[in-house]
């Protein structure tokens, strides 16, 4: 019995008290997916401890079609053995379930206007950003101009605020997170100016985005990502 | 902090079932309010293009001086404001992510894929787009099991979340199952979701606002004679 005592002190003092003691909590990703890496992000907020499933999508696991069968797709978040899929409503149930530093304020007009940006970069930003970095001549004039009309309510939604959750990161902020990274990349890769000086609020917010403790380093390797999507990008270009 | 005071309307069409989610909250909640009717026809009104400038599209929920735009944002909002009244959105967090999966999963792909029957051209066309619906129906019939738990409801014993988010989409659905001589809608492979539908449209939130399935046909009918001599006279495909 002694032995025992002494076991559970030393486990008390040494082990990291995470926010979520006796709870399992599994991530199912891939190294790269932003989608993932809103859900780290909300994690690291706040302070779940968390296990990390980096699947390979060109042999996705037992687990994963198990976990998600209706779309096959990271990331899966796994809490006590109940599976959430969909990123925003993945997001939307971490806040529901760990009260402390919340994603979104009590105030329900705030908690709309977060909801409707989450949306906004969905519907609009994502399929315009895939349209510019697959897409060539006419297309790809096409995309630039829809970027460009989308970025201006960005940059209109963002005057006055430092995040777009205001003082503190929100939800929006955690779905339009992928630009403070992802840009630059694509950038580097097709020699396309994405994000240009007309939009300064926004450059703004990438960089003190990028700069916040629960952000700062969770980036992926930069190398590896330039490997990955200049092969994506040339697989759209093949003549370039 | 949002109060519920202040002026509500609701600003829409009769017949789109997403201004419809925004009309069956209120009436849960037994919020009074103004149903203001665009005439998108005649072009988008000035009060519309002001309070929804970035999207330009109904339903916009106007309460006092805010605006609220995209119908299952605006369903949240108003559950969150009038929070006294019956809940709309589950209070335990796993099934809140059930139901906003699953209404996602409506708008991302399954209402999509009904419209798909209407616009499909050929037999072959016509039979995959309706086994992408009917496999989305399966999907659902299952999701109703373990939501409703033997209730009438997705949401229980009363309509929620879910129920307002698939609910909206019947009138359409009797649309496409009235031109296409299918019932999508079955004893056989949707037992359970036949009777939610029945439920759902008899409900006192819901009968005043689910347009009849005949005007909704003509409109219907209108829509795609509109559509197809649109596409003749500009030349485009």
């Amino acid at each position: 019995m002694k032995q025992m005592e002494y076991l559970f002190l030393f486990l008390e003092q040494n082990c990291v008290i995470a926010n979520n003691m006796g709870e399992e909590v599994k991530l199912y990703k891939t190294w790269s997916t932003p989608f993932g890496l809103r859900v780290v992000w909300a994690l690291k907020l706040k302070g779940i401890d968390y296990e990390s499933i980096d699947e390979d999508l060109s042999n996705k696991s037992d687990l994963l079609l198990h976990y998600n069968p209706v779309y096959k797709k990271v990331p899966v978040l796994v809490h006590n053995g109940n599976p959430i899929s969909e990123s925003t409503v993945i997001l939307e149930y971490i806040d529901d379930t760990w009260k402390q530093n919340p994603i979104l304020s009590q105030d329900p007009v705030e908690r709309a206007r977060q909801r409707f940006w989450a949306k906004f970069n969905e519907e609009k930003l994502l399929p315009t950003i895939w349209a510019i970095f697959t897409t060539e001549g006419k297309d790809l004039e096409e995309a630039m101009a829809a970027w460009v009309e989308n970025l201006k309510f960005v940059e209109e939604e963002l005057k006055g605020k430092k995040l777009f959750g205001g003082e503190k990161m929100g939800l929006a902020d955690l779905v339009f997170g992928w630009l403070a990274n992802l840009i630059g990349i694509f950038e580097e890769v097709s020699g396309l100016k994405i994000v240009d000086e007309r939009y300064p609020l926004l450059l703004t917010w990438m960089q003190v985005f990028s700069e916040l403790p629960v952000i700062k380093e969770t980036w992926p390797p930069h190398d590896k990502m330039i490997t990955k999507y200049r092969a994506l990008y040339e697989k759209y270009h093949p003549a370039k | 902090m949002a109060s519920s005071d202040g002026e509500v309307k609701v600003l829409g069409t009769w017949s789109s079932p997403f201004v419809m989610r925004a009309r069956i909250a209120l009436n849960l909640k037994s919020v009074n309010h103004e149903f203001l009717q665009e005439r998108l026809w005649e072009g988008k009104s000035q009060l519309l293009l002001q309070s929804n400038p970035v999207h330009k599209k109904v339903p916009v929920l106007i309460h006092g001086h805010h605006t609220i735009s995209e119908s299952l944002i605006i369903v949240q909002y108003i559950d969150e404001v009038w929070s006294s009244a019956p809940s709309i959105l589950p209070s335990q967090p796993l099934e809140r992510a059930t139901a906003r999966f699953w209404a996602a999963y409506l708008d991302e792909k399954w209402f999509p894929s009904m419209r798909g029957i209407g616009m499909a051209e050929g037999e072959d066309a016509r039979r995959a787009a309706v086994g992408q619906v009917e496999e989305g129906l399966v999907l659902l019939e299952e999701a109703f099991g373990e939501c409703s738990k033997g209730r009438p409801f997705f949401g229980g014993d009363r309509i929620g979340y879910l129920d307002i988010a698939f609910g909206c989409f019947l009138g359409w659905l009797r649309v496409t199952e009235k031109m296409s001589g299918i019932r999508l809608l079955n004893e056989t492979k949707t037992p359970q979701l036949l009777k939610w539908a029945h439920g759902f449209c008899s409900d006192d939130a819901v009968k005043d606002v689910m347009p009849e399935t005949e005007k909704l046909a003509e409109f219907a009918k209108m829509i795609m004679s509109r559509v197809k001599g649109a596409a003749t006279g500009t030349g485009k495909s």
